[in-house]
């Protein structure tokens, strides 16, 4: 039998070619404009993707880049991606939504309570994607801290930077005061007992009283536990302090294996952190791995399209992530591959969008589904049906503090 | 004949206080997305100018326990108002953030995002705050002083200004035949150092349809109408009655001239709660029923005993106010000596006013916190906005109702075809309006030119930029 998966897809701008603006299908005038985004996310919900992750970083320059005499050849401003995804939810039913938040400088205390209020005007799709630290770009911005991760170390290992290791336990601590914020109020809190004139049961409202080595954070959240009680947290992985990360905190990590026997050695290494670093009862950490996609109808298209876009940006595409520059069925060989190897789902990334995410909605989603590689397929109709962690088979957790109550 | 002065209504979402009755058996839920959806849509049916939201940052607290008596629980306020843009078209989305737990680059990028996805119809209503217990929940934590309130505020507001003109209005030029997305020196770079901020940023969220959002003001310090006259566009005062509002409109508009601003370019909206009936009398009662569901028994002594600061649950709701001292903490405690003449000021105030009216403690916190706005027929009603606003008491308010989330529907059903039939509200929206449109505002004075091309050093247009 086919091993079944999940396809996601991963938002950024005009797409993940540097120069996907270019494009003749291109909208580049559109890029902050609510149209264009209500357009691809309704391609993609209606296509059944189960989750859209949507990139957001607090500067003008990339992550690595130097601001000093920046590219004007590349896409350059966007918007708060936890306020287009809390736009989004209304105009969409089943997808989830998943906004980038970066660590180093928004407050978990409103990143929290944003994430709260998008699970409810969603009704249960929220999520979050977690990027630790903060670039040079990014500090400069806000002119308050001095340092942060600017380049990965010779050895290209996160722990031989103390400044990338710190940036990494200050995102565990995020994710955690997520969590508990998210557990503060009780599922059954709001009382609303005409009698006694009391509308809550304080006893079941808890201050998370957290210090940590970054920040403390004392109150409960001012939201009240919302559909999914714990949004789906998520990050990106490439080496052994972020996967550590992952297997703490997050419910999916996104990976980059480009072959079979990479996803073996993610599942290993993922496997073992979460064997030590994973709290008991916590449920199996789901992996996704990325794929960076150009789809045209024959391969010779795809690679004369690409080759076109690689002459307009003056370098050929690289990506932390495989590439398929090819036919859809292409890439759903892939998938199946990847499958086989035992991810839990694959994240799209298309590298020209409108077009690529057209191409998947309209020819790679019905192929994996031909295929019998697509998990959750063919529910069409039933609109606001399910929430994302149930689409994920994860259940809704219960808040720590109905355990501690128990306990007692 | 020209057009009477033209009225402006702000819909206020209830908050978490006891102007909220949830004992309604028809009360909705505070929290789900449906109730603020009804909410703003009524508004939008309503005509009114624009939605407006608190913002919570920490849970009410009473006695050591978050506050059991009133609805507790509320929405992050950008999340929700973007989540509003969706499904409203025409109305403003208007919210409270702080200034001392945001930092400038963020929010500016946060309320310009608001600003392109609802087509230019968002607002902040930018408020102060700097006590230990809400910073506790945030990075920055502590406690500011007054006047560092301010300071920070007016910083964070300069600093944002000059974020949101730092794009000018045709980038990016995206032009995919020549390849350049972004011209040089778009956008300006933006170098500010303050006692507050130190940054050397460049913005990353291209110009909204508005420009900047409007900004609302509801201080009432010295230093609150300072900042108002200086950045606000909007006034949510809490001068209602009708003088008050006349000396406090007079006031303020007063200071407009010094700072190069006319009549218009600031509007003044007091918040406003109603109860209408079909007879004056009927009106009436329903105000007295709709007053005793908001202070019920429990919650009048809830406010004697945060006045107090101590425990007076032995003491009788409909009885005099208690005979014992106030607790007022530790003397040597931070502001102590301030706080503890301000409460025992503030007892003799109450003490005053229930003997001279001889109220019990409940009737006292009615005639505090549930005296309504406007009690009447809608005809009455409807006279009494218009006369407020054509006699430059006010440019109209910012009402409240006392139900969620169908509080103002019946405002919009019967009171509003009132307004417009006596000329001085309008008939629909405008296609394309902007919130500044809306309320008849000028367009901001910008920081730079708006047009691309090299930044050349502009003269500050006023008084406080020219200090900095």
């Amino acid at each position: 039998m086919t091993e079944q998966v999940h396809i996601a897809l991963a938002l950024e701008r005009a797409g993940w070619h540097p120069a996907a603006w270019r494009a003749q299908t291109a909208r580049p005038h559109e890029l902050t404009s609510p149209v264009y985004w209500r357009d691809l996310l309704r391609t993609a919900d209606d296509a059944g993707l189960v989750l859209a992750t949507i990139e957001d970083a607090l500067s003008l320059a990339d992550r690595f880049e130097p601001t000093d005499g920046l590219r004007r050849d590349r896409v350059r401003g966007r918007l708060d991606a936890v306020l287009l995804a809390s736009y989004l939810a209304p105009l969409t039913s089943r997808i989830g939504l998943v906004p980038t938040v970066t660590t180093a400088h928004p407050e978990p205390f409103h990143v929290a309570t944003g994430i709260q209020t998008l699970d409810f005007a969603s009704r249960g799709r929220a999520g979050v994607r977690l990027v630790a630290g903060a670039s040079a770009a990014e500090r400069a911005n806000f002119g308050r801290r001095a340092t942060g991760v600017d380049a990965l170390p010779a050895s290209g290992r996160v722990e031989d930077s103390p400044e990338i290791a710190a940036a990494f336990r200050e995102a565990g601590e995020f994710a955690d005061v997520l969590a508990r914020l998210w557990d503060s109020w009780l599922d059954d809190a709001v009382i609303r007992d005409a009698e006694s004139g009391r509308y809550v049961d304080a006893d079941r409202v808890h201050n998370i009283d957290f210090e940590g080595e970054f920040f403390s954070v004392t109150g409960a959240s001012i939201v009240p536990r919302s559909p999914q009680g714990r949004p789906l947290i998520t990050v990106l992985a490439h080496q052994t302090v972020p996967y550590r990360l992952a297997a703490e905190h997050a419910d999916l990590v996104f990976t980059t294996p480009h072959s079979a026997d990479d996803v073996a050695a993610i599942r290993t290494e993922v496997n073992t952190a979460a064997a030590v670093l994973r709290s008991d009862g916590r449920e199996r950490l789901r992996v996704f791995a990325d794929l960076l996609v150009l789809i045209e109808d024959t391969a010779d298209a795809a690679r004369q399209a690409a080759r076109r876009l690689d002459d307009l940006a003056g370098a050929e595409l690289a990506s932390d992530a495989r590439i398929v520059i090819g036919t859809a069925g292409d890439v759903v060989d892939e998938i199946v591959a990847l499958a086989g190897a035992g991810v839990d789902g694959i994240r799209l990334r298309p590298a020209r969008q409108p077009a690529d995410v057209a191409a998947i909605a309209e020819q790679v989603v019905p192929l994996a589904r031909a295929a019998g590689v697509l998990r959750d397929a063919g529910q069409s109709g039933t609109a606001g049906s399910g929430t994302l962690r149930s689409r994920l088979q994860l259940s809704r957790p219960e808040s720590r503090y109905a355990r501690e109550k128990v306990a007692l | 004949m020209s057009l009477p002065r033209q009225i402006h209504l702000a819909a206020h979402f209830p908050g978490v206080n006891s102007t909220t009755v949830w004992t309604d058996p028809s009360a909705g839920s505070q929290i789900e997305f449906d109730s603020f959806a009804h909410f703003a849509r009524n508004a939008e049916r309503g005509l009114f100018d624009y939605v407006f939201l608190a913002e919570g940052l920490r849970l009410r607290e009473h006695k050591g326990r978050v506050h059991e008596l009133d609805v507790l629980g509320r929405p992050n306020t950008l999340s929700i108002l973007a989540a509003l843009a969706a499904i409203t078209e025409h109305v403003g989305l208007v919210g409270t953030l702080n200034t001392t737990f945001n930092e400038p680059y963020e929010l500016a990028r946060q309320l310009s995002t608001l600003d392109l996805l609802s087509g230019g119809r968002a607002g902040w209503n930018a408020v102060t705050s700097s006590d230990a217990f809400h910073g506790a929940n945030f990075r920055r934590g502590g406690y500011l002083d007054h006047a560092d309130r301010y300071e920070r505020a007016r910083e964070f507001a300069d600093l944002a200004k000059k974020l949101w003109d730092s794009w000018p209005e045709d980038a990016p030029r995206a032009d995919a035949g020549s390849g350049v997305f972004l011209d040089e020196d778009v956008p300006t770079r933006v170098r500010h150092r303050g006692s507050q901020f130190d940054v050397d940023a460049l913005f990353d969220v291209p110009r909204s349809p508005q420009g900047r959002p409007v900004i609302v003001q509801a201080g009432d310090s010295a230093d609150g109408r300072g900042f108002g006259a200086e950045h606000a566009e909007v006034i949510f005062s809490l001068h209602t009655e009708f003088e008050a509002a006349r000396a406090f409109y007079d006031d303020v508009k007063g200071k407009l001239p010094a700072w190069g601003r006319d009549e218009e370019s600031l509007k003044i909206l007091p918040a406003a709660t109603f109860v209408l009936g079909d007879t004056e009398q009927e009106a009436q009662e329903r105000s007295r029923e709709i007053a005793l569901a908001q202070v019920r028994p429990e919650v009048a002594l809830t406010y004697v005993e945060q006045v107090w600061g101590r425990d007076l649950s032995g003491y009788d709701p409909d009885g005099p106010l208690p005979d014992v001292d106030p607790d007022t903490g530790s003397e040597t405690a931070r502001g102590w000596a301030n706080r503890h003449a301000a409460v025992r000021a503030r007892i003799a105030k109450l003490r005053e006013l229930s003997d001279a009216e001889g109220l019990s403690i409940r009737d006292l916190v009615i005639r505090l916190t549930a005296t309504h706005t406007f009690v009447g027929t809608p005809q009455r009603i409807a006279a009494e906005i218009d006369r407020y606003v054509q006699e430059r008491a006010t440019d109209g308010f910012t009402v409240v109702g006392h139900l969620t989330p169908h509080g103002l529907d019946e405002f919009t059903e019967r009171v509003v075809p009132l307004l417009q039939e006596r000329g001085s509200y309008r008939q629909s929206y405008e296609e394309g309006a902007t919130l500044r449109d809306l309320l008849g505002l000028p367009a901001p004075r910008a920081t730079r030119p708006l047009t691309t091309g090299p930044l050349t050093t502009v003269p500050f247009t006023t008084p406080s930029l020219a200090t900095r």
